[in-house]
C-alpha cells in the first residue's frame, strides 16, 4: 500500500512523536508514505472562519498535490480531516466554484479534479479499518495489548458533522477506535468523553472552559478504569496531555493519565519500544502503560 | 411491527427520589418514531410518563430529547434507526461497565445488552437544562433566557416606511438558514461548550443573533457584534465541535452561524478582550508567510499582536502569556519543544522550493476575487450539463 501523506503542522511541531511513530508504524505495516512536503496548513477551521474561499483554495492546492502523485491521500490529524473535508465538500458540490478555485492554482500547474481516480482524503484511522483491514492489522501484532484498558478519544472532526464525513457510506466510523483497540488485543474502556470536545479550539480565548473540558474527560476515563487514552488528533493530544497538569487544577483533582497518539498504540502492538515511539516526550507519564504491557495487574 | 425496549430516564419531583431508569416494551413499525413509542408506553403501561409534544411532525419543536445520547426530536427519529444505533454502540462494549451520558457515547449505567438480545434504546431528557419531570426540561432558565439575551427582534433606524420594508430577495439568502429555527433546544442540549461553561450564550441564541446581524434592515449590527464579541461567554466561547450542527433537526447549523458572526466581527475589526480576533488574524497571517503553523508565533501574536513594534503589550496579553508559560516550560522539559524554531517566534521555516510563493499567490487571488461573504453550498451534487444539452445550447 502506498499513500500520499499529509502529516499536518502539529505533528511536526509540538507533537513530533506523532510524526515519528507514524513513520515507525507505517514501515511495520508495509505502508509506503509519500510525504506532501510542499503542502500547506489546512487552516484548522480558523482560516475558513476568516475567508472560506481562501481556505478552500489552500486545501484544493493540497488535494491537487496529492492527485499529482496518483495516490490516495492520508492525514494523521482529526482537525486536518475536518477542515479539509469541509473544503472538499464545497469544492465537490459546484463545478463553477471548483473552476474558479482552480483558476487560482493554474499558475502553479495544479488542478483539483473531483473524484479523480476515486480521490479520497482519509485519516489514518479510516485507512486502517477500511483499506488496510483490521484482520491484516491483527496479523501483524507481535505484542498484543492484552490487559491494557484503552479509552478512545476521537476528536470532533472525525465524528461530526456526520453528513460531511462519509458516514452514509461508512456508518461505523464512530466506532473504529474501539474496533482498532480490540484488533490490537487491548480492552476498550467506555467513558463519557470519547466523542466529546477536548476544548483545544478555545484554549486561547477561554482557557478555563477549554481546560475544564479536557480535565473532565481525562477524569471520567480514569474513573472508568482506563490505563490510557488513544487519539487520532494531535490537537486533542495537546489539550489532553500537554495541558493536563493545568486541566487538573481547573477540575480540582489528580489526573495523570497517559494519552497516546493512534500510531503509538499501533506501534506498541507492532513491537515498538515506548521510547522509540516518542512516548518519553509526553507530559503525562506513560510509565504505567509500559508496566501494564509488562504484565502489571490493574489497581483494585 | 417489531418489538423495542425503550429505556427511559425518569424523574418525579413529588416522589422525593432521584432519577432512575425504567424499561418499556413497545411494539410498532420501525418507520414510526421514538415519540410514537413513548406515547404507546404512556397509553398502555404508565400514564404518568411525561413528555412534551404537539405536532409530531418536526414543526412545533416540543419533543426535544436525547436518544442514545444524541440530542434531537423524538418525532423525527425513527425507532428502527434508533435501534440500529443502540445495537451498534452495544457491539463495542468489550470492557468496563457502561457509564456516561452525552453526545455520541452511550448514556448512563446498566446499558450493556445480554448477548443475542437487542440493546435498549436509551431515552433521556435534554442536557444542559434542569429536568422538571421525566423528559420535560425547564427551557426557561437556559434556552429562553439566552434567546432574550441577544435582543431577538429587528432594530431598524429612522422612520418606518409607509408600507412594508422592501429588501432584495438575494440579501435575505444569508439568513434563511438561521430563520429555520423552531426553538426546540436540541442544539443547546448537545452543546459541549455549555457543558463546561453554563454561561455560554449558546448555539440557539447565537444563531438567532445572526438572523438579525445578517438582516439588511437591522441598523444595530455593529452594536450587536461588539456585544457578542466582548461578552466572555459570547461568540469566542464556542468550541467548534459541530455537536449543534448534528443535533439540529432543521438544518440551521448553529455553529456555522456563530462562525459567520465571527467573520462579520472580524470584518468590522472588532477587538475582543479574549484574543479571538487576534488569534484568527495571526493564524491567517502566519500561513501566508510560512505555509505551515509557527506555533510559537501564533501564541505570541494571539496575545500581543505586533508586540515587538509596539513594545507595549496589554495587561491581558501579559496575563495570557503568563498563564501559558508553565505549559511551554513543561514542553521544553519533556523534549517536545527543544528546537529553537518551536520556542522563538518567527524562525519557523517557510515551505520549500517556491511553494511559499504559491501560497502567497493563493492569498492574493482570494483577496482579489472574494466576492461572496459566505459561501452557501450545502453538499448538493452539481448537475453537470449533459453533453448533448450543451451542444444544443451552443447551437442556439
Amino acid at each position: 500500500m502506498k499513500l500520499a501523506y499529509w502529516p499536518g503542522c502539529v505533528s511536526r511541531g509540538f507533537t513530533t512523536e506523532l510524526h515519528g511513530s507514524m513513520a515507525f508504524s507505517a514501515e511495520k505495516l508495509g505502508i509506503e508514505l509519500v510525504e506532501l512536503d510542499r503542502a500547506n496548513c489546512c487552516g484548522a477551521g480558523v482560516i475558513a472562519e476568516h475567508n472560506q474561499e481562501l481556505a478552500d483554495t489552500l486545501n484544493a492546492r493540497t488535494f491537487a498535490l496529492a492527485q499529482q502523485t496518483g495516490l490516495a491521500m492520508m492525514n494523521i490529524c482529526s482537525t486536518c480531516q475536518g477542515a479539509q473535508s469541509e473544503c472538499q465538500q464545497r469544492l465537490d458540490a459546484d463545478s463553477a466554484y471548483r473552476a474558479h478555485i482552480n483558476e487560482a492554482l493554474s499558475g502553479q500547474g495544479l488542478e483539483y479534479i473531483k473524484g479523480k481516480d476515486g480521490f479520497e482524503n482519509k485519516n489514518f484511522l479510516w485507512v486502517l479499518v477500511e483499506d488496510y483491514g483490521l484482520d491484516q492489522l491483527a496479523s501483524k501484532v507481535v505484542r498484543p495489548l492484552s490487559g491494557l484498558r484503552v479509552g478512545p478519544f476521537y476528536g470532533c472532526y472525525v465524528v461530526r458533522p456526520k453528513d460531511r464525513l462519509g458516514y452514509e457510506q461508512h456508518p461505523d466510523r464512530d466506532i473504529y477506535l474501539e474496533k482498532t483497540i480490540e484488533a490490537l488485543g487491548g480492552e476498550v474502556v467506555e467513558y463519557d468523553g470519547a466523542r466529546k470536545c477536548c476544548g483545544f479550539p478555545v484554549i486561547t480565548m477561554n482557557r478555563e472552559t477549554s481546560l475544564r473540558q479536557a480535565g473532565t474527560h481525562v477524569g471520567d476515563a480514569i474513573d472508568a478504569g482506563a490505563d490510557c487514552l488513544v487519539t487520532p488528533c494531535p490537537l486533542c493530544h495537546l489539550n489532553l496531555d500537554m495541558q493536563q497538569p493545568d486541566a487538573a487544577k481547573i477540575v480540582n483533582r489528580d489526573l495523570d493519565l497517559a494519552v497516546l497518539h493512534l500510531p503509538q498504540l499501533v506501534g506498541l502492538a507492532l513491537g515498538g519500544e515506548p521510547k522509540q515511539l516518542g512516548m518519553s516526550k509526553h507530559i503525562a507519564s506513560t510509565k504505567w502503560v509500559e508496566e501494564r504491557l509488562a504484565g502489571a495487574a490493574a489497581p483494585a | 411491527m417489531a418489538e423495542y425496549t425503550l429505556k427511559v430516564r425518569r424523574y418525579q419531583p413529588e416522589s422525593g427520589e432521584g432519577a432512575y431508569w425504567e424499561e418499556f416494551k413497545v411494539e410498532l413499525d420501525p418507520s414510526l418514531s421514538v415519540l410514537d413509542g413513548l406515547l404507546q408506553a404512556k397509553d398502555r403501561d404508565d400514564g404518568s410518563l411525561s413528555v412534551r409534544c404537539s405536532c409530531r411532525a418536526a414543526i412545533c419543536g416540543s419533543c426535544g430529547m436525547k436518544i442514545n445520547g444524541q440530542s434531537g426530536l423524538g418525532c423525527k427519529t425513527q425507532i428502527g434507526e434508533a435501534q440500529d444505533l443502540a445495537d451498534k454502540r452495544a457491539s463495542t462494549h468489550s470492557a468496563a461497565p457502561g457509564r456516561g451520558s452525552d453526545d455520541g457515547s452511550i448514556s448512563d449505567s446498566p446499558g450493556v445488552a445480554e448477548a443475542e438480545e437487542a440493546a435498549p434504546i436509551l431515552v433521556e431528557p435534554m442536557g444542559n437544562m434542569p429536568v422538571i419531570k421525566d423528559l420535560i426540561t425547564d427551557m426557561e432558565s437556559t434556552h429562553w433566557t439566552k434567546i432574550r439575551r441577544v435582543t431577538p427582534w429587528l432594530l431598524p433606524h429612522g422612520e418606518p416606511p409607509e408600507r412594508e420594508y422592501v429588501v432584495e430577495p438575494e440579501s435575505m439568502i444569508d439568513i434563511t438558514q438561521s430563520m429555520a429555527c423552531i426553538q426546540c433546544g436540541a442544539c443547546v442540549s448537545s452543546c459541549l461548550s455549555m457543558e463546561a461553561d453554563p454561561d455560554f450564550i449558546g448555539p440557539a441564541a447565537l444563531a438567532k443573533a445572526y438572523r438579525f446581524v445578517g438582516d439588511p434592515r437591522d441598523a444595530e449590527t455593529k452594536e450587536r457584534l461588539h456585544d457578542l464579541a466582548e461578552d466572555p461567554h459570547g461568540i469566542y466561547d464556542c468550541t467548534h465541535c459541530f455537536s449543534c450542527v448534528d443535533a439540529c433537526p432543521k438544518g440551521v447549523a448553529p455553529m456555522d452561524q456563530i462562525m459567520r458572526l465571527r467573520r462579520k466581527a472580524g470584518e468590522d475589526e472588532i477587538e475582543d478582550p479574549h484574543n479571538g480576533h487576534n488569534h484568527e488574524m495571526a493564524f491567517v497571517k502566519i500561513i501566508e508567510q510560512k505555509g505551515t503553523l509557527d506555533e510559537a508565533l501564533l501564541q505570541q501574536e494571539s496575545y500581543a499582536p505586533g508586540v515587538k513594534g509596539k513594545l507595549k503589550p496589554t495587561r491581558g496579553a501579559i496575563e495570557g502569556l503568563g498563564k501559558s508559560l508553565p505549559t511551554v516550560l513543561r514542553a521544553i522539559k519533556s523534549g517536545k519543544a527543544r528546537s529553537l524554531a518551536k520556542l522563538i517566534p518567527g524562525i519557523h521555516p517557510k515551505l520549500p522550493g517556491g511553494a511559499q510563493d504559491e501560497v502567497k499567490a493563493i492569498y492574493r487571488h482570494a483577496r482579489e476575487h472574494n466576492e461572496e461573504f459566505n459561501i452557501y453550498i450545502q453538499g448538493e451534487e452539481d448537475v453537470e450539463p449533459e453533453p448533448d444539452e450543451t451542444e444544443a445550447e451552443e447551437k442556439v
